[in-house]
């Protein structure tokens, strides 16, 4: 069973996001996600002040035997993507939730909950992926 | 493993499985009035008939003394090149990657990627591509992913580019939302200057690319060019050719790298000239390097050395997770492969000349060039167009058109070059010369004799 933080919100793509001051969030994967990718070599995150909208695909996660894209669940400007990941990327594994976040976002607007979910809804989503 | 086709009973046992009558039904969602029609092509032959028809075909050629490049260059390929390329374990419809069956061919393309880095000065380099062309196209698409402080999808393309490049740069990246800005030519040195790229400074560009040495066969100004583009946040492309990285300095070295600025960023060229013979078409190939800092960026397949479980060394294709089988529509590219037969060609050439036989090779052409412009400029009516540095090629200037000039050559048995008339028109009467290693001083002086007999004022007016 992967640890899904009641914190956060997620979405369907897997990604997760979390609430900071002043209308930024944190964004990563879930445990879920890496762990179905297995070992991370590769992390390739969106430099600061790029420009996203919600549903544009803006990191990429590379393990050995698959690489995928990460969609920003929100519309705004990147504040930082995290750079630690370039040497070490099995921090996304060890740690999704705190030392494996992707990127930070000023949100232009607010967030789009229809399109989020909370981690009850989403250990259901992941039972009926997995049904 | 056995790889044969389909029997009919094969066949009928899919179709029977899926609930179709015959392989044509599979193509019932195409509309009839889309489909080709009845192919137009003549009855099949017996093996005595097309050998027949070969022959006639191959004496037709003749065996013409040829002075055309612009692109593709006869050199002399040593017999054990393709003795060792056509020998079973090498020649093969398909490259075989299988780790735990391919040892050999995967070591051959990893001395390849060696070879590629030493020549052009990078980090790493692919396991080619299909063609020069088709090598700036990815390399134009590359410089998108990579040049991450640019969002234009501009590139600046001079017009001293090989014109056949630029069009399948067009075709190919074009349709992908890549904008191509063409850069204009200085008409007395025949190359790009600095001040034609200053209406770009400070703009939002993607990159630049500067062949070097230039279709006219012209040395461009790479290091004060290389300079400008990444004062300008634009990534650097070169279009080089391999042979005359033997003489010249590699793309990796190029500007004064002041602020750590490196050379090129991506490389490209046509590697034909290392042991492919010429052929209409080809096939040729391509190859493509640049800096680990963009590696996941580059198209194609890699190979590297790695070892096994018991610590033994071994070759292996590397970084996957870029590739179509793995990333479907987001791989680097879904157009290109590697051609594995060429490049077992291209490294045994480069094997058995080495370094020194590569810079003997181009400084025979660059020296031979010289002679044939001395010979055939001392004729009335021709002279050369550009005063820029040469390599192995040169455009001449007569003072009538180019084709009829041509054409009696040809039917003296002599390919003199390509006409630029229609690829640069405002040149006036331009030809394409180049004479490599391959052309001896008699070889010169018959074109020279040729030539003068053309040009004779008498002639000029018929």
């Amino acid at each position: 069973m992967s640890n899904i933080p009641s914190d956060l919100r997620y979405t369907k793509s897997h990604e997760w996001v979390r609430r900071q001051q002043n209308g930024t969030v944190e964004i990563g994967i879930s445990d879920h996600a890496q762990s179905a990718l297995g070992d991370l070599v590769f992390v390739e995150v969106p430099e600061a002040g790029r420009a996203l909208r919600a549903g544009e695909a803006c990191a990429v996660v590379e393990s050995v035997k698959a690489a995928s894209d990460v969609y920003s669940p929100v519309s705004g400007k990147v504040i930082a993507g995290n750079a630690a990941l370039a040497s070490q990327p099995e921090l996304l594994n060890q740690d999704p939730y705190g030392a494996g976040w992707l990127f930070r976002v000023q949100t232009n607007s607010p967030l789009d909950e229809a399109a989020l979910m909370s981690a009850a809804d989403y250990a259901k989503y992941l039972a009926d992926e997995a049904g | 493993m056995a790889f044969i086709p389909h029997t009919a009973d094969d066949v009928a046992g899919m179709l029977d499985v899926i609930g179709a009558e015959s392989i044509d039904d599979l193509f019932d969602e195409i509309p009839r009035d889309l489909r080709a029609a009845a192919l137009d092509v003549p009855q099949a032959m017996g093996e005595m008939e097309v050998g027949r028809l070969l022959t006639e075909r191959a004496a037709s050629d003749g065996r013409p003394l040829n002075f055309i490049g612009a692109g593709a260059y006869e050199h002399h390929i040593p017999a054990p090149v393709w003795a060792i390329t056509t020998r079973g374990e090498f020649y093969s419809a398909y490259t075989p990657y299988q780790a735990e069956a391919s040892q050999g061919t995967l070591q051959l393309i990893y001395e390849y990627q060696s070879m590629i880095c030493a020549l052009t000065g990078m980090e790493v380099s692919n396991a080619s591509l299909y063609d020069g062309a088709s090598a700036l196209a990815e390399a134009c698409l590359m410089a998108v992913r990579a040049n991450r402080a640019a969002n234009s999808r501009r590139i600046l393309l001079p017009r001293t580019v090989n014109p056949t490049y630029a069009q399948v740069a067009k075709s190919i990246a074009g349709n992908q939302g890549i904008v191509f800005e063409t850069v204009d030519f200085d008409r007395s040195a025949g190359r790009t200057l600095l001040e034609s790229l200053q209406p770009y400074t400070g703009q939002d560009v993607t990159a630049l690319v500067v062949q070097q040495p230039n279709f006219f066969g012209n040395l461009e100004e790479a290091d004060q060019l290389t300079d400008w583009a990444h004062q300008n946040k634009i990534l650097m492309i070169a279009v080089v050719n391999p042979i005359s990285l033997a003489l010249l300095s590699a793309p990796g070295q190029w500007g004064s790298r002041i602020g750590g600025n490196p050379g090129a960023d991506i490389v490209c060229g046509e590697g034909q000239p290392l042991g492919v013979p010429l052929a209409a078409g080809g096939p040729y190939f391509g190859f493509m390097a640049t800096r680990m800092q963009y590696v996941r960026q580059m198209p194609g397949r890699i190979v590297g050395r790695t070892v096994d479980a018991e610590g033994r060394p071994g070759f292996s294709l590397t970084l996957q997770a870029r590739e179509q089988h793995i990333r479907r529509s987001k791989a680097t590219s879904n157009i290109c492969t590697n051609q594995g037969l060429l490049v077992t060609a291209a490294t045994l050439y480069m094997s058995l000349l080495g370094s020194e036989g590569l810079s003997r090779v181009a400084a025979a052409s660059l020296q031979r060039t010289a002679d044939l412009v001395a010979r055939l400029s001392g004729i009335a009516g021709v002279k050369p167009a550009f005063t820029a540095p040469r390599f192995h090629e040169a455009v001449l200037l007569l003072d009538r058109p180019v084709a009829p000039v041509l054409a009696a050559l040809t039917r003296r048995g002599i390919f003199g070059g390509l006409d630029l008339t229609d690829r640069y028109p405002e040149l006036n009467h331009a030809l394409l010369v180049c004479a490599t290693e391959t052309k001896l001083d008699a070889d010169i002086n018959a074109y020279a004799v040729a030539l003068t007999d053309i040009m004779k004022p008498s002639r000029a007016a018929a």
